[in-house]
């Protein structure tokens, strides 16, 4: 069901944890569907996402997909960091069971939502946050 | 090879090895059709026949009250059905409960959809029990049938069938049961029981797939659902699953041997996994009733963490089980079972189901109880849910 690329990346996720002193925290999904992801940046006077972690609650492939969009991101600048796309994270995956996109596209709302964070609290604008409500990415039940 | 250990047996069961050997030989010398007249033909209905007296043997019915069918499923589809079509001119009301299996809930739907009838569905308690009051009040003029589940397949809570029955009978109502699960696990007694129909599945007790049957009591009135030949007294068409017939009679028969040792034995296990597991994993619960279950079914919610990845994480270490989690039912929302004990979402996402059988020693189970402990922990670790608890503890 699922690929070797997720069923490793579920078995040794990378980035697992939380940063106590982050500057952008993002959570999104909630637990009546049954997945909620929360990510933590830190990010650098230069733009660039020089730590990140993250805690899931869900099924492997919303494990896998938080893992895998840690380590797309890390290293990149916010820029970047916005232009990762759940297709991006499909990709990488090598592919995830049609039922399970949704968790690629949880990781996709989780990186904006910790980039929305961050962008709040240091006065930063981002044409591709427009649209983007983190509330929503909250309560969406994607279904 | 790496350790493996199976405990989905509510999902289905190993076949045994006497099982298949009665039935190798009606597939390769005796593939007779019973209804030829030939000998090859006698060979197969005598085995038919010695079958259905098996199956009859272990629920204390009449040979000719057992009807053989493609499943469990099947087996609900016509009692259902087949009962409504034929008694819609005695009323349109059919009472079930909200945790049957979906063999028997969306059959109902079906009728309530497609065909006019109307259905009333039972709540249950917090142990998934439901209350003889509803039952009685909901029972209307128009209640023709009343169908409840004898042990459900997710929580192993067992109903209180025989009043159940009793209240049918009292009121003059068709009592049909689901008793796929109970079958092989506890002693089912259909005259004890008041009961008039029940269904039953052969793989769920070490039989084959793809059989199962029907028990209707004498005076039954039920339309067929499988319209053809005259198998099954004219009752379900289609030429008989000889191989599959006679795994069933097979397995019923095994079952039925020593049932009351090993109902203990299972107990014994299964409770020693419960207690291990809510002793020694914080915030856990264990999901149906404590005394009043199957034998063999432990069903334990995990908080802050989702079955699928403790499903997988199990897998990882050769231990199957299941779960009521949506990822892992193929829909979008928890079991329909769970959420009708009153379990928020999340906590039903998080349910485990391990069911154990025959061939599960005490030493697989210790081995589970060794494994699930920093399986749970590592999930936990990873889930923002608990980390909000841990948060707040400190």
């Amino acid at each position: 069901m699922y690929t070797e690329i997720v069923m490793e990346h579920f078995t040794n996720p990378r980035n697992v944890g939380e940063i106590k002193d982050a500057d952008g925290v993002g959570q999104v999904g909630n637990p009546k569907c049954g997945d909620i992801m929360k990510m933590y940046f830190k990010i650098d006077e230069n733009e660039v996402i020089t730590d990140v972690k993250f805690k899931t609650f869900g099924c492997g492939s919303a494990i896998a997909s938080s893992s895998i969009a840690t380590e797309l991101i890390k290293g990149k600048t916010v820029k970047e960091a916005l232009n990762v796309s759940n297709k991006k994270v499909v990709e990488e995956l090598g592919g995830l069971p049609s039922a399970k996109i949704h968790c690629s596209v949880l990781a996709e709302q989780a990186i904006k939502s910790a980039i929305y964070d961050y962008a709040a609290k240091h006065d930063k604008h981002y044409e591709e946050l427009e649209g983007f409500d983190p509330k929503a990415a909250q309560e969406d039940d994607h279904h | 090879m790496k350790k493996r250990v199976y405990m989905d047996y509510s999902a289905t069961t190993p076949m045994r090895e006497e099982v298949l050997e009665e039935m190798m030989q009606f597939m390769k010398t005796e593939y007779g059709n019973p209804s030829s007249l030939h000998s090859y033909g006698r060979a197969s209905k005598n085995a038919v026949d010695t079958a259905r007296d098996r199956v009859a043997q272990t629920i204390n019915a009449k040979s000719r009250e057992i009807y053989f069918t493609g499943g469990g499923s099947e087996a609900d589809n016509w009692a259902i059905i087949g009962y409504a079509f034929a008694n819609r001119n005695k009323g349109n009301h059919i009472i079930t409960t909200k945790v049957e299996h979906h063999a028997v809930l969306h059959t109902v739907e079906y009728l309530v959809k497609e065909h006019g009838f109307s259905a009333t569905y039972l709540d249950v308690d917090a142990d998934g029990l439901i209350d003889l009051k509803d039952l009685k009040a909901a029972i209307t003029d128009e209640t023709i049938l009343i169908t409840v589940m004898f042990a459900n397949n997710e929580i192993g809570t067992i109903q209180p069938i025989k009043e159940i029955g009793a209240m049918a009978k009292e009121k003059k109502v068709a009592f049909h049961t689901d008793g796929v699960q109970a079958l092989g696990n506890i002693k089912l007694d259909v005259d004890e029981l008041n009961i008039d129909m029940m269904s039953m599945s052969a793989h769920k007790l070490h039989g084959p797939k793809g059989i199962g049957a029907l028990y209707i009591r004498p005076g039954i009135k039920i339309h067929n659902l499988i319209h053809g030949g005259a198998q099954e007294r004219n009752k379900r068409a289609g030429t008989e699953n000889v191989p599959g017939i006679v795994g069933f009679g097979k397995a019923a028969e095994l079952a039925h041997e020593n049932l009351r040792e090993r109902i203990q034995e299972k107990t014994r296990l299964r409770d020693k996994l419960i207690d291990g597991i809510l002793e020694n994993i914080p915030y856990t619960l264990l999901n149906g009733h404590r005394t009043q279950r199957l034998p063999n079914n432990t069903n334990i919610s995990f908080r802050y963490i989702e079955g699928e990845s403790l499903l997988l994480s199990l897998d990882m270490v050769g231990i199957a089980a299941s779960s009521g989690s949506a990822c892992t039912s193929g829909s979008l929302d928890p079991s329909h079972v769970l959420l009708s004990l009153g379990l928020t979402h999340e906590v039903a996402h998080g349910s485990l189901r391990l069911t154990i059988g025959a061939y599960n020693t005490e030493e697989e189970v210790d081995y589970v109880l060794e494994q699930l402990p920093p399986i749970v922990e590592r999930l936990r670790q990873m889930s923002p849910l608990y980390e909000e608890i841990q948060g707040g503890n400190q």
